[in-house]
Order: structure tokens, then C-alpha cells, then sequence
């Protein structure tokens, strides 16, 4: 709502030393957010006067026609006065707007008597760009002929000086998209009386006898409460509105159109109350509202044809459907430029009614968003009468009535505690301040004993209930003198474990050199594809956004892979090839269930409700993915470069077991994203929590990522719910150590993981530790077979081992990798 | 060995007499003087203080003296070995010291070098801003509170008191899942985690809720369709809107400094009344800047102020929904986009920035934002 200050201070006496910006913070401390203070006519410095045009000589003998001008612009400022000006829209004895040599117009252009077409042009009559007042350069300004004396500061006429408020209306705040709203929220900001225009029915003329006027009707008073018509006839349809109208339209951000156009949009911005301007002789019989019939169709003004069905609440006449209630005009009725005969139509209707039909025909006009924020009740005969007294007055014409019908209207009441809102605040208010506060927004109140009836006024439909009650009363107490309090009893557990787990899973892979990042979850078939996901594997993706912003990715990620891809080749794209990144993340897995009832919201869900509500929601498991590619270590000083491999892959997720204090075990894995012969199943016990390894060949050629590409993937939940909450402590041995190494040939086939398991199983509890330390393949070792060198680590917690004690131990070991996997020493 | 000298010989142990044994210590000091280096130094002392040394020798020669002379002819010979013996550690010493020198000067490295070979990992800005913002908050007692970023529309909407012809509530911003009528959304705001809170947690609840969030934005320097807020919720008897603003400040100066206030502004939202616009004080300008065209402020754009996010007093119809008795129980909430704060905090001027995944912009970080 843009709201010019000079019409403010019209209702509303603002102390005169306040500016723009000063009015502007009383009203975002009162709850208005002011967006932007523009000034109008801003860079105008100097004089600007009326002058009253004497004598026009047409002068002929150039390319344009061009005209000699006498201007009287006052004694003051010299009397008459020549100027050259090119319009050609005045006559002699209109009334213009002359800025004088030496006065500087916006873009710094510096007005100054001059020779020009043979003359002497001592001055400039303005238009409006000129003066940075608005696009019009038709035409020069002419001035109505009691816009002000000659030689008067023009400046205030086509208000130069004025500034314009632009405030973003919140949706409870409806009333303020008006300038009765928004002065009356000043006069209480400023402790200055405040004279409600809607509150007083303009006297119009008794209504001519022997016509009579439209009529009118709500088929449904619950969306249509009040509907009322006023009728004007032998309206002059050539009659234009007058210039300081068209300025206040121009300020708030409307074009002037027409005089009865320009009528209604000018009360609405005044009052706050939609109007609609028929031209009486299109309609044919009662104009009402009531609800569309199934498939019926209107061309609204815009031109466009909408479809229609028994949720939109229509006018309608005997001709059929004339307009969308509350929301746009339709074409048939409309006024044009021979229209002579009027009826205005101002009604309230049902904020839910409209906002339903704004929010269905994607159509947001003025008067629905109006409407859909609430209108004052009681407005529309006081709007209608004051649009009416703006008609006759400019356009002329015969005041033949008004029709109306009205459903019951019964005041809201709210019963509060004259205490509450000191109790909400924190700070004393005492019972006569907020009597006096809820006074001063429009409420009346009864108080008996420290409780308030407070009836709220029409024009805040907002008000419902105590809580908004206790709002008004804070916030014009003032939000900047609360105290500042802080509660005393909170409790906290700290954080969860699998809190605990997420942030150090992220801090422990950073500290290992990977860079987090924080994908979009939208994915599309074509991705899906090239990762060969499965149709019946559970990262197929499934879940499916009705408005997704691409058609191209629709679907929630069920699997971190695909985003982690898209950023990892951004950063190849940009020259940055050796990284390993990774995502903690929210995946989406199965799909999302059947619509149920949406619980009430009087009272808590039941248990059935809870369950249903929470039933429909896909599976959101928290995911850990890395994607690695390139060098790990670059080449150097040290050495050549290492480039990432499968194994990076695993010992991501080796590093995630550590922080979760479980053990991962690793086996071969097979996943269609994946190398079939380079992929790991990582594995708690028997459930396989995740995978890790190189990607396909095909997915890395279809994807375009470097030769190689490895990725890793593991459920954080599962693995969470495996996580050691209390770690034992382990017994430490100080009794010395005995290192046995020792070599075993096992057949290719056999997983280095299974070997190593057999040893420690026979080796038993003596047994510390067992370590891999060199895989051999060559002439000693028969083909297909592969030399495994282990190193064992055996203590006893209570003694020093005896060699044979040792001698057994070992020797278990290898009977038991023999018995398992076909281990023969060498 | 010789036995205990019975057959007293002049002549044998000449070589013990004062002058004998003093060429002995000269010689010897002569030769440990000119040994450069310690494997010279080494012969030296095998030489003069080894086993078949001449003092060594003459010690030997000792035994043969009547007992009378023992004592003396022992003292010089002993003498005169320590003599020896000291001056050949002292040049050991020497020499080692200057072969460390030598041999460390040596060995010297450019230490210069790059020690680096893995590339720097980093934690993403986003995520330990909000750890940072959780962690105020847990030190006041919340727990963290978590809710699916895939929301039933009931909890991310209706009970949150939007009802669903509400203009807050339209399809220019919601991703709808299924269909429009599915009654699951993509959550538009961290506040249905509130909602989840009050039904499953006892009271009284204090709880900092961060979290992933959605809007049907296009990506552009200053929107996201993906981003971030942490909202934070306090129910329990007799919670004032003065706590409200004093843990807000509380917040802030944890946040921003010691000193920091916030600032509450009159407005809107469906599941707080009173609500409230929350700025914070410029943490670079303090307000400085404000009317001062000579320091203007990039941080606050001179405002002194900076937007920060939304607040107010839990509306008791919000209450009403979750079965909390709003005659008892109050509460605050409040909430704040991370991003817009990573953006004025840390001087992150473009929205793509934090959601490309560029490695460069995330390992500027390190660990922590």
C-alpha cells in the first residue's frame, strides 16, 4: 500500500516539523512495515508558481510548431512573462505550471532565460516528466482554474514535496490497506485526534423521484453479507477526474482511467473499500450474488475467460454472470467511455470466499486482496455514498438511490482479563491503560471487575480472540519497552546420540580431507538411469513433487549419489578435479501415502489421527555419501602423486565406524552404480548398512566424471541404532608382548577379510592384534593363489608368555585360516 | 701380572720417577692437542691411555716398590692418569660438539617446504553456523529438536494456524508431494518441528529446532528453493514476552558480541500473537554508521539495524491444537534463516555460493564458520 504523507496529513494532523521517515519509524514501531520513503518530484529546487497564460502566439516559420507565450506569474516573481513552449495543450487563460530561471529540475537541469526560436523564453512551462512527477509528457500540466492563485507555489498543487510511504501490508492487517487505516494508526502514534471518514455518510442529494434504482441481492448472506447499489444517471461520460485525484492515484501506484474508474479505485484506496462501477444499461434485471453454476464460463476485464463452477461466488444479473465477486469485474458490464448511467455496487463478501477464488483462478487484484484480508463490515454504503458525492460532483448526473440487503451482523465480543496482556508481556500495564489502548484501536469496552467485554470495531475482522487483544495492547504500549527476562527453568539432556553422531561423522571425514556439501534433494529419471539404478531398488527415487520447479527432476532424492555428482562435477567443470566431497542428508524412501483427514485443530490429534498423519510420510532416513576423484595426494616433493581409490572409499566408511564405535565389516558387494568387481558391502553383523567402492565404468562415462570415480554411501540411522551408547573400557596388558609373522598362500578367491578372521578366531584370546602387512603374487606362489603376510601381536593380561604358549597360539591360527580357507603356511 | 716386588731394582723403575711420569703427561697432551678429529682421537687414547700405554706401563712398575714409595710414586702415576684422562674427554667433548654441529648443519632441511599432501577438508558453513546457534541454546538448557523434512501439511500448516485459505498458505510457495491434495508437503518452515515438539515431549519444552527448508523459489543470488532456519521454542507457566526478548539478546551477544541488543517490531504471523520482526544491532557498526555519510556500514546498509528473523508469543490456538491448556501454559517462539545470517555475518554475498558445493568456498571454513 503506497500512502502519499500530504494525504495522510488531510485526515490525520501530523506535527508539521515530521518527515517522511520520521512518520515512517512511528509506523513500523507500530507494526507497519514501511518498505521504502520515496519523495515525489525529487531533485526540484527552487521556484515553481502558477501562471495564468495571457496571450499564445503560434509561431509558424519552424520544422514543429512552437508557441510564443505571455505568462502572468505574479507580481512577485515579475509580472508577465515570455516564455517558448512546444505543447499545444492549453489555450489562453488556463491556469500552467512555470518554473522560473534559476530554478533546477530533476537530472539537475538548470532552467535559465535563453534565446530560443527568435525570443527570449524567460522561464519553462512544465509537464509532468519534466517535474519527475510521472511518465506524461503529452502535454504540458494545465491546472484546474481554483488550484491556487497566480503566482502561487505550485509546488503543493502537483505536489512536489510530497512523499509517498510504501508499506507491506501483513495478510491480518487488512484495514491498513487504506489510508483511513493507516492515519488512524499514526493518530495514535502521534496522541492526535483522529476523524474516521467511514464513519459519517456524505449528505448526497435526495435521491431523484419517478427513477428508480438498480436492485440488487445475495443469494448467500453468509458469503455475501451486505450488498448495496447506488445508481447515478445523466452522468457526463466525457467528464474527467480532477487533477489532484489523479495525482493521489499516480502516488499510489494506479493510472488514472476514467472518471467513474478513477472514483472507485480512488475510494478504495481512501476507505479501504472495494468498489464496482457498472454501466447500468448493460444490465438486464436484479444484479446479485450467488454461487456459479457448474461450467459456466467469464471474460473478466483483463480479457481472459475463466472457468467457473459452484465454489466461485459470482454477480450475476438476468443475463447470466457478470463478474467474480470481490475479485474482478467481467467484460459485458463494464463501463466504457459513452457510459452515462451508473450503478456502484459496493458489498463485503467472505474473506475465505475470496481468497479460495484468488488462490483457484491465480488472479490477485486489488480488491481481492482486500477482500481476502477483510474488509470493514459496515463500510460499503459509507463508500458507496462518498464515491457517489465524487460522481455527481465531476461527472455530473442525477442521484436516482440506493438499493440494499443485508444479512445479520453482530459485533465480535472477546471476553479478557484486563491483566493479560501485562501477564503476556512481563511488564506492568495497568488496568485504565489497556482500556485506554483498546479504546484507541476502535474497541469498546465494558469492564466489571478486572475482566473486560471488549467489542471489536468492523473494521478489524482480525480481532478473534484474546491473544489479538493482547497484541493490540503491547504493541502500542510499545514492543521497545519490554523487559528483557530470561526463563528460569529449562532443562536441558544435551545432545543425542545421534546428534552427536552427525556432527562428528562430519567433523571426522573434514579432518580426513573431505568438503562437505549441501545438495538440492531433486533428481530426475534421466540421473536414475545413468546411476543403473534399479526400478525395484530402494535409491530408486519415488517420491514425486506435484509443482517440482524442473520437470527434469521431479522426484526426491532416495539416495545421496546423484547430488553429490551433480556438485562433484560442478567442481570438475570449474577446474577442480582432486576432492573428495561428501552429504549428510535426509533421503526419501518409499512413497508418500494415501490423503487422510486432517485432524481438527481445536484439540489435540488423537493417537489414531497422529499415527495416520505420520503414516503418510515417505521414509526419511539420514544418509552419509562421499564422491572422490582425482589425486588424494598430489604429486610433490615427497613423491609421485596417489590418486584416489576404492579403498579411500571404504576408509570413509572405517572412519564413520570409528565415531560411531561399531565395527564395519567389509565384503564383497555388488551394486549396479557400482564396479561389479570394486565394491564393497559394509556391514554391521549381518546387515548391510551401506557400500562403498569405484563407480561403474558406464556410470562414470554417462555421468562424465573422471576415470575411476569412487563413492561411498551408508545409512547413519541404522548404523546409529548399532552405535555403542556406553564403550567398555579395555583392559590394558602390561605384560610383554609376542610378535609371531608369519606367511599364508590362499587361493585368490578368498577374501583377505575372511583369512584374517579365521586367524584371530583360532589364535583365541591370547591374541592382541593381526595385521595385514604384504600381499605377494609371483613365481614362489602358485598361480591363482596369493601370499598373505600377517603380523600377530599375542599378550597374556597376567603373565609373561612362555614360547610354547606362543608356539600354540600360532600354530591355532594356522590350522584354523587352514581348516577356513584353505591357508597353507609357506 | 706381576707379583708384589720383592727384588728392589733402581734401575727398573726409573720410569717412575717425577720427571719420567711429566713426559709421559706431555707427550700425551701433546698428541690429544693435535688429534683433529675423533677417530684420531681414538688412537690417541689407546695410545696414551690405553693398556699398553707407558703410563699405563709405569703403573704397573708400582707394585715393584718398596712400600715406602708406594704411596707417593702411586699418587703421581694416579695424577697424572686422571691428568690424561681428563684432557682426552675434554677433547672428545670437542670434537664431538663440533662433529654434531657439522654433521646437524648438514642434515638441515628447508622446513619451508609444503608439508601438505592431502587437500584440507572442510565442514560447510551452513552446518556449523547452526551447530553454533544449537550450541547457545543447549548451554541454556534446550535439547534440539528434529522433525521430517517431507511434513504432513496438517502439522506444517493447519496446526501451526494457517488455515488453508489463508494467503500465507498458496501454491506460489509450497512443493506440494503426489498432488495437491496428498496432504503432505515439502516443509515451508522449521515451525511444524514445534508442533512435533509440544505432541511428543513433556513440559514444560524448551527446544532449538534447525533444519532444511522449502520454497518454490528459482535459485538466484538471493533465493533458494533449499535453505535453512533454526526456529526455537520455550512453553511452560508463566513465559512473558520479556523472556522472549531477553533470550533473544542473550542470543545475539552469543552470537555477535558482548553488548549486542535485538530490537522487536509489531508484526505477523499466524502461529504467534504477539509477533514480532526480530532485528539485531549491527555487530560492525553498533549503529555508528546510521545518519554518518562518511562511515557508511556495508554490513546493516547504514541502518544500524539488521533483519534477522520473525518472533512471538506462541498463539494459544497453536497451543489449543497440541492439546496444551493455553490458560496455563505459555510460550515463546521465534525463528531465523541460516543463510541470511551466513550472509551478513560472514560476507557471503551470493546465494549460489552456499548451495553449489564449490570446494573452494567451503574449505575457506576449516572446521568451523
Amino acid at each position: 500500500m503506497r500512502a502519499p504523507v500530504s494525504w495522510l496529513r488531510e485526515l490525520v494532523e501530523i506535527p508539521a516539523d515530521q518527515s517522511g521517515r520520521d512518520i515512517a519509524e512511528h509506523l513500523v514501531r507500530a507494526g507497519l512495515e514501511v518498505e521504502t520513503v520515496e519523495a515525489i518530484g525529487e531533485g526540484v529546487i527552487g521556484a515553481l508558481v502558477v501562471g495564468h497564460v495571457v496571450v499564445v502566439e503560434e509561431l509558424t516559420e519552424f520544422k514543429k510548431p512552437i508557441r510564443w507565450c505571455q505568462v502572468d506569474v505574479g507580481s512577485d516573481h515579475g509580472g508577465v512573462r515570455g516564455i517558448i513552449c512546444g505543447a499545444r495543450n492549453f489555450a489562453p487563460g488556463d491556469r500552467v505550471v512555470v518554473a522560473l530561471p534559476g530554478t533546477v529540475l530533476p537530472g539537475g537541469f538548470t532552467i535559465a532565460a535563453r534565446e530560443t526560436y527568435g525570443h527570449t523564453s524567460d522561464g519553462m512551462i512544465c509537464s509532468e516528466r519534466e517535474l519527475g512527477l510521472g511518465e506524461n509528457h503529452d502535454g504540458i500540466m494545465v491546472l484546474p482554474e481554483d488550484a491556487g492563485v497566480i503566482g502561487a507555489d505550485a509546488a503543493p498543487i502537483v505536489g512536489v514535496g510530497d512523499e509517498v510511504l510504501d508499506i507491506a501490508v501483513t495478510p491480518d492487517r487488512g484495514y491498513a490497506l487504506s489510508i483511513r487505516g493507516i492515519a488512524r494508526e499514526l493518530a495514535f502514534a502521534y496522541g492526535v485526534p483522529f476523524t474516521d471518514p467511514g464513519s459519517v455518510i456524505v449528505e448526497l442529494p435526495a435521491p431523484a423521484s419517478g427513477a428508480a434504482p438498480a436492485e440488487c441481492g445475495s443469494d448467500d448472506l453468509s458469503a455475501c453479507g451486505l450488498f448495496t447499489m447506488r445508481t447515478v444517471t445523466g452522468f457526463d461520460p466525457s467528464a474527467s477526474s480532477p487533477h489532484w485525484m489523479q495525482r493521489r492515484l499516480v502516488a499510489c501506484g494506479m493510472r488514472p482511467v476514467s472518471l467513474a474508474v478513477d472514483v472507485t479505485n480512488y475510494v478504495m484506496l481512501e476507505l479501504g473499500q472495494p468498489l464496482h462501477a457498472f454501466d447500468l444499461d448493460k444490465l438486464s434485471g436484479r444484479v446479485r450474488a450467488g454461487w456459479a453454476p457448474k461450467g459456466a464460463h467469464l471474460e473478466t476485464i483483463d480479457h481472459v475467460v475463466r472457468e467457473l463452477g459452484p465454489d466461485d461466488l459470482v454477480i450475476m444479473d438476468d443475463s447470466g454472470i457478470i463478474g467474480l465477486a470481490g475479485v474482478m469485474g467481467g467484460l459485458t458490464s463494464e463501463i466504457d467511455n459513452g457510459t452515462v448511467n451508473i450503478a456502484l455496487e459496493a458489498a463485503h463478501f467472505s474473506s475465505g470466499v475470496i481468497a479460495r477464488a484468488s488462490r483457484r483462478h491465480r488472479l490477485s487484484s486489488e480488491a481481492s486482496r482486500r477482500f481476502e484480508r477483510g474488509v470493514d463490515r459496515e463500510l460499503a454504503p459509507y463508500a458507496s455514498a462518498r464515491a457517489a458525492e465524487l460522481l455527481l460532483e465531476f461527472g455530473g448526473g442525477t442521484y436516482i438511490g440506493m438499493t440494499a440487503v443485508e444479512g445479520e451482523y453482530q459485533p465480535t465480543s472477546i471476553a479478557i482479563r484486563a491483566q493479560e496482556p501485562a501477564e503476556v508481556a512481563g511488564m506492568p500495564i495497568d488496568d485504565a491503560a489497556v482500556i485506554r489502548l483498546l479504546e484507541a484501536v476502535g474497541c469498546g469496552v465494558a469492564e466489571r471487575d478486572g475482566s473486560l467485554m471488549v467489542e471489536v470495531p468492523s473494521w478489524r475482522p482480525d480481532l478473534t480472540d484474546p491473544a489479538d487483544l493482547v497484541e493490540e495492547v503491547v504493541r502500542l504500549v510499545g514492543y521497545d519497552q519490554l523487559p528483557s527476562t530470561l526463563p528460569t527453568s529449562a532443562l536441558g539432556h544435551g545432545l543425542t546420540q545421534a546428534q552427536r553422531i552427525r556432527r562428528r561423522v562430519g567433523i571426522a571425514l573434514a579432518a580426513r580431507g573431505a568438503i562437505e556439501v549441501l545438495t538440492y534433494p531433486f533428481v530426475g529419471d534421466r540421473e536414475l538411469d545413468a546411476l543403473r539404478v534399479n526400478d525395484d531398488d530402494p535409491c530408486r527415487a519415488r517420491v514425486r513433487l506435484a509443482n517440482p520447479l524442473s520437470d527434469e527432476q521431479p522426484l526426491l532424492r532416495a539416495s545421496l549419489l546423484p547430488g553429490l555428482i551433480a556438485a562433484g562435477r560442478r567442481n570438475i567443470g570449474r577446474g577442480n578435479s582432486d576432492f573428495a566431497i561428501f552429504e549428510l542428508g535426509s533421503v526419501f524412501r518409499g512413497v508418500a501415502g494415501e490423503s487422510v483427514t486432517r485432524p481438527s485443530v481445536e484439540r489435540r490429534p488423537t493417537d489414531a489421527e497422529w499415527v495416520a498423519l505420520s503414516a503418510m510420510l515417505p521414509d526419511q532416513p539420514c544418509m552419509v555419501g562421499s564422491l572422490l576423484t582425482g589425486d588424494r595426494t598430489p604429486a610433490g616433493w615427497w613423491g609421485p602423486a596417489r590418486p584416489y581409490d576404492w579403498s579411500d572409499a571404504v576408509e570413509h566408511a572405517q572412519v564413520i565406524a570409528g565415531v560411531l564405535g561399531v565395527s564395519i565389516s567389509v565384503a564383497r558387494g555388488s551394486d549396479p552404480s557400482f564396479h561389479p568387481g570394486r565394491c564393497a558391502a559394509l556391514m554391521i553383523g549381518d546387515v548391510q548398512v551401506g557400500v562403498a567402492g569405484e563407480l561403474h565404468p558406464r556410470v562414470i562415462e554417462a555421468m562424465e566424471l573422471p576415470e575411476r570415480a569412487c563413492a561411498m554411501e551408508l545409512n547413519l540411522d541404522v548404523c546409529g541404532d548399532r552405535a555403542a551408547v556406553i564403550r567398555p573400557a579395555p583392559a590394558v596388558s602390561t605384560h610383554p608382548v609376542a610378535k609371531e609373522d608369519l606367511a599364508l598362500v590362499v587361493a585368490d578367491s578368498v577374501p583377505v577379510s575372511e583369512v584374517s578372521a579365521s586367524l584371530a578366531e583360532g589364535a583365541g584370546e591370547l591374541l592382541e592384534s593381526v595385521r595385514l602387512f604384504d600381499v605377494y603374487r609371483g613365481a614362489q606362489v602358485a598361480e591363482g593363489h596369493r601370499s598373505l603376510a600377517f603380523s600377530l601381536r599375542f599378550r597374556a593380561a597376567d603373565r609373561t608368555l612362555d614360547a610354547g604358549e606362543i608356539q600354540a597360539a600360532r600354530q591355532a591360527a594356522i590350522d584354523s585360516a587352514a581348516r577356513n580357507c584353505g591357508a597353507v603356511l609357506r | 701380572m706381576s707379583g708384589p716386588n720383592t727384588t728392589f731394582d733402581p734401575k727398573q723403575v726409573s720410569v717412575l720417577s717425577a720427571e719420567a711420569v711429566a713426559a709421559m703427561v706431555r707427550e700425551a697432551s701433546d698428541a690429544i692437542a693435535v688429534a683433529q678429529d675423533l677417530a684420531s682421537l681414538k688412537e690417541v687414547r689407546i695410545a696414551h691411555a690405553g693398556d699398553r700405554s707407558p703410563l699405563a706401563l709405569a703403573n704397573r712398575e708400582i707394585g715393584a716398590l718398596p712400600p715406602a714409595a708406594k704411596a707417593e710414586v702411586g699418587k703421581r702415576v694416579g695424577e697424572a692418569r686422571a691428568a690424561v684422562k681428563t684432557a682426552l674427554d675434554d677433547r672428545q667433548d670437542a670434537l664431538e660438539l663440533e662433529r654434531d654441529e657439522r654433521v646437524l648443519a648438514e642434515e638441515s632441511i628447508d622446513v619451508t617446504l609444503p608439508v601438505v599432501r592431502e587437500t584440507v577438508g572442510g565442514r560447510h558453513p551452513l552446518t556449523t553456523l547452526m551447530e553454533r546457534v544449537c550450541d547457545v541454546f543447549v548451554a541454556m538448557g534446550y535439547d534440539i529438536a528434529e522433525g521430517p523434512e517431507a511434513e504432513a501439511e496438517w502439522v506444517n500448516f493447519d496446526a501451526l494456524n494457517v488455515p488453508r485459505d489463508h494467503p500465507v498458505r498458496t501454491m506460489q510457495d509450497t512443493f506440494y508431494v503426489t498432488s495437491q491434495e496428498s496432504g503432505v508437503v515439502l516443509r515451508t518452515q522449521t515451525s511444524p518441528i514445534q508442533i512435533r515438539a509440544m505432541l511428543e515431549r513433556p513440559l514444560p519444552i524448551y527446544v532449538v529446532a534447525p533444519g532444511r527448508v522449502f520454497r518454490t523459489d528459482e535459485l538466484d543470488a538471493t533465493h533458494t528453493p533449499v535453505f535453512h532456519q533454526v526456529e526455537g521454542l520455550a512453553v511452560d507457566e508463566n513465559i512473558t514476552m520479556g523472556d522472549l526478548k531477553g533470550t533473544l539478546d542473550h542470543f545475539a551477544e552469543a552470537m555477535f558480541g558482548q553488548g549486542i541488543v535485538t530490537r522487536l517490531r509489531p508484526s505477523y504471523f499466524p502461529f504467534t500473537e504477539p509477533s514480532a520482526e526480530l532485528d539485531v544491532q549491527c555487530f560492525v557498526c553498533r549503529g555508528a554508521s546510521v545518519g554518518n555519510a562518511d562511515r557508511p556500514c556495508r554490513t546493516c546498509g547504514s541502518e544500524g539495524w539488521i533483519e534477522w528473523g520473525g518472533c512471538g508469543m506462541v498463539n494459544p490456538r497453536v497451543l489449543r491444537a497440541v492439546g496444551i491448556d493455553p490458560e496455563r501454559y505459555r510460550g515463546f517462539a521465534f525463528g531465523m534463516g541460516i543463510e541470511r545470517t551466513l550472509m551478513f555475518r560472514n560476507g557471503v554475498t551470493d546465494m549460489r555460493d552456499m548451495v553449489e558445493g564449490d570446494v573452494r568456498f567451503t574449505r575457506a571454513f576449516g572446521l568451523e564458520s
